[in-house]
Formats: C-alpha cells, structure tokens, sequence
C-alpha cells in the first residue's frame, strides 16, 4: 500500500514537473523568438515589461485571458471552441514518451525519467502529433471565414505531404536501434548520435519537423501574409492564445524529438544528463528561430515538389542503404 | 548555375541573419532617448507675439479656412486703437492632422508649428487648446516681423512712420 503511494506521487510529480518545465519553456520560447528575431533585424525586441522584457509572457497572459472570447456568426460552434484545445493537448500528449534522463533512483525505487516507456513510442508519436493537425483544420473549418478555410485546407494538404516522409525517415533510426521505444533509441545512441552515422534521415526528418510545427518555410496554413492568420483568423482571446502556446509547445516536443532520435538524447560529456537534454532541447529550438529569421516561407506548389519528388525518394533510398549496410556490418 | 545559385540563396541568409544578430539595433528607446528631430518639424501649434510683445493673431480666420479638418475656431475682436484680435481662439488637436496649412496661410506670422509633438493624453477634453495655452511669449521663426509696422494701418504708429513707408500724399496740396 505505501509502495502503490509512493510510486502514485512520484508519477504525479514527474507530470507536475513536466508539465510546468514544458508550459514555462514554451512561454519562455515565445520572449526569446521575439527577442532574437528582433536582434536579427536589428531591433531591441520587447524590452518594457520587468527587467530586460522578462515579465512580457505574463503580460500576455494576461492581455489574452481578459480579452473578449468572439465566436463569429454562423461559426460552427463546438468545433470552433475545442479546436485550439485539440492543438495544445496533442502537443503536451506527445511528451509521455519522451525520455529525457535516465533512470534514477528515488526514495529506494527505480524511476525512469519518462512518463510512460512505451514499447511502441515511435509509432505512438507519429498517431498522436498527426492529429495536431485536426485543430488547424477543425478551426479553419469552424471558423465561418474563407481565410481560415484556405488555412485549414492548407495544413491539411500540407500535412499528407510531409507526414510519409516524417515517418520514413524514422525507419532508420528504428532499423540502427532495433526498437520503438524511445528510452532504447536513445540507450543505442551511448557512442555516437544517430546525426553522424545518418545525417540523411536527421535532414530529412529536421525539414519535416519544421513543417509539422507549422513555422516558416512551413506556416502555410498561417501565412500572416496571404491568409491574414489563417486558420487562426477568427479566434480572439485565449483561445488563439491556445493555438499560440500549443505551436510553442509543439516546438518544445519536436525538439525533444530531434534530440531523442538524432541528437543523442541525454548522452553527452561532462555535464549532467539532464541538462545535456535541455541544452540539446533549446539548440535545436534556437536552430527554429534562426530558420524562421532567415527563411522565406515556401509557395504552395514548391512544397508539394519538396515532400513528394524529393524527401519521400530520398528516404527511400536512405532506408535501403542503411539496410544494406547493416546487412553488410552484420 | 541553378543549383549554385539555389544552395548560395538558401545559405547566405543564415550568415546575413547571424552577423546582424551581434550588430548594434538601430531602434531609438523612445522615452529615454529622443530624436534629434528635423528644425522644420511640423507638430504641436502655437499663437507668437511681435517684437513689441503684442499679439500677433488679427482675427482674421484664415488659419481656420484653410484647416482641411476644421480644428481652428476663434472669435473676432477689436481695441479701442483699431488693433484686431481675437476673443477667444480655439484648436481642437484631437482633430489636427499637423500639416501645416494654416501657419502658410497666416498673413501675419502668428500662428506657428513646433516640434513638440507629444501630445497623446487619454482626455480628450485636454487635447482642446484655447489661446491661453497657445499664446507664447516669444516671436518664434521670425524674430522681426511685425504686421502693424509693415502694413501701414497706423495701430503701432502713425501713418507714414513705419519702416520702408512715405509719408501719405496730401490729397488737397496741388504740389508734386
């Protein structure tokens, strides 16, 4: 009985402590965006709130939760109103399997650094950050406007393009790992990143990934520009709010991703695996912001070209070399 | 070429992006440090005075004819001495749009822009300005100028007096 206790709260923490690291690094992300794309234009970038801007994503919070919560006429409405939630669950859902230490030993019991070790992760990740999409779409459809119908159509499209590759370019990670779990992908990354021995894959899933959070060269479906916002037109509030901190989190996730199958998860010299993970986590996130800084967001039919007559051959032919030469290494 | 020039375009934006990042911004942190405006900016207005002190404003409403956004009102008004002025003169600078029109059309120099240009307030009621808050108590842009003297109407002196002015013909003396 006081074991089951036991094990219960260390559970309930490790989800406390997720849940805060991710929620407080995806609010973070957003200053730091902002305050990195403002130093690439030569701008300060938002300097006002508490000492060098760091108050800002409190005052947004709060900008945003007293804002009013507009539903259009002749929206759709239930779909309309859980649209963001399906964003920003799916994105926190993702990071149950997401290792990111190794086992430790608390209060006398072994205790992985994960929320659940699923023996079939990979896949569990593929199913669940596919339906991030639905929230792109169910909010573009719901909204009663043509501008978030284009966006949600958009991402819809977009998704289908980029999301084989996505999945292709995993299988030789899988294939080098011998598992889809994600805790053994990492444990078979001890001496050397998957990123050296298959810069490949890692390219090919980099790019897909960049489309799955939807940030430019992939923010079709937003496109400030062409689509004023997008699927997001319509939502005031909090609940763009939602739509905003989910594609942050995405962020998070999908660099924790790229860290656990390509970078070496918590692997590295020197300093604690722990934070070899979150420093892996915010390099890639950086890498994120310096893509969207520099980048010009692709047109419709280059990245129809992209995903399907050159990713999806490549990773072809890449998941046939790797297994030819595993085959040869034996 | 194509591909050269397709893996130059897509790399060369990092380094320009990077190198920028350890640049100084050229943002001015407003409140703190201003800018060194133009010496001709054209913001808030104001009603000068001569040289002599005395008001320039006649009264003659054509600031407020030719004010695209109608902001300036004024009442009309004259001395004993026969000098015009104005009762009451009024700019409503939640309307103003600062182009300037009115101190072109001034005849007699007295309305006048500066570069003061931090005007926002949250009433509006204060953005109403009525000749005790524009009156100043220099001459601004033009340090001589002053409509009485030049014009000849005899207010600040009598006829014939004013600098660059002839003596007034006699109209009952036959002699050249």
């Amino acid at each position: 009985m006081n074991e089951m206790l036991v094990t219960l709260a260390l559970i309930l923490g490790k989800l406390l402590f997720i849940f805060g690291v991710v929620l407080f690094m995806a609010a973070y992300l957003v200053l730091a965006e902002r305050k990195i794309l403002g130093r690439m234009q030569l701008r300060y970038g938002p300097n006002r709130v508490g000492p060098f801007g760091l108050m800002q994503p409190l005052a947004d919070v709060i900008k945003l939760l007293t804002k009013e919560d507009f539903v259009p006429a002749r929206a759709d409405k239930w779909l309309f109103l859980i649209a963001p939630g399906i964003t920003a669950v799916t994105a926190l859902l993702v990071f149950a399997v997401i290792p990111f230490g190794p086992t430790q030993e608390i209060f006398g019991q072994q205790v992985p650094l994960v929320v659940v070790d699923l023996n079939i992760g990979v896949l569990y990740f593929l199913g669940v950050s596919s339906m991030a999409v639905y929230g792109v779409v169910l909010g573009g459809w719901a909204s009663n406007s043509k501008y978030s119908l284009l966006g949600g159509v958009r991402g819809l499209s977009q998704m289908v393009s980029y999301e084989l590759s996505l999945g292709l370019s995993l299988v030789p990670v899988i294939m080098m790992a011998r598992s889809f779990s994600l805790t053994d992908i990492v444990m078979a990354q001890q001496s050397l990143p998957f990123m050296l021995l298959n810069p490949v894959a890692f390219g090919v899933f980099f790019i897909c990934v960049l489309a799955e959070s939807n940030r430019i060269p992939f923010d079709l479906p937003e496109a400030e520009n062409e689509l004023v916002g997008g699927f997001h037109t319509e939502y005031s509030g909090m609940r763009f709010g939602l739509f905003f901190v989910g594609e942050y989190i995405n962020m998070v996730v999908l660099g924790s991703l790229v860290t656990v199958f390509f970078l070496g998860g918590w692997h590295g010299p020197w300093l604690p695996p722990m934070l070899w993970f979150l420093l892996k986590v915010l390099a890639v996130c950086a890498m994120f912001i310096w893509i969207r800084a520099s980048m010009p967001r692709l047109r419709y039919d280059q990245l129809m070209n992209l995903g399907w007559k050159v990713l999806l051959p490549l990773t072809l032919v890449n998941i046939l070399v790797t297994g030819a030469v595993l085959l040869g290494l034996g | 070429m194509h591909v050269i020039r397709g893996i130059r375009g897509t790399f060369q934006p990092f380094w320009v992006t990077l190198r920028n990042m350890f640049r100084k911004p050229v943002t001015i942190q407003y409140p703190e440090e201003k800018q060194q405006l133009p010496e001709r900016y054209r913001a808030r207005l104001i009603l000068t005075r001569d040289p002599d002190g005395a008001e320039r404003c006649v009264a003659c409403h054509l600031c407020s004819a030719a004010c695209p956004v109608d902001c300036i009102s004024m009442q009309a008004a004259e001395a004993e001495d026969g000098r015009r002025y104005a009762a009451w003169f009024r700019i409503n600078f939640t309307r103003c749009i600062f182009c300037g029109l009115c101190t072109e059309a001034c005849p007699t120099l007295a309305i006048q822009v500066t570069a003061d240009f931090e005007l926002a307030g949250r009433d509006l009621l204060k953005l109403v300005y009525e000749k005790e808050d524009l009156l100043v108590d220099h001459c601004g842009n033009d340090n001589s100028y002053n409509f009485y003297r030049q014009s000849g109407i005899g207010v600040a002196a009598p006829r014939g007096t004013n600098p660059g002015e002839t003596p007034p013909a006699d109209v009952k003396d036959l002699m050249p």
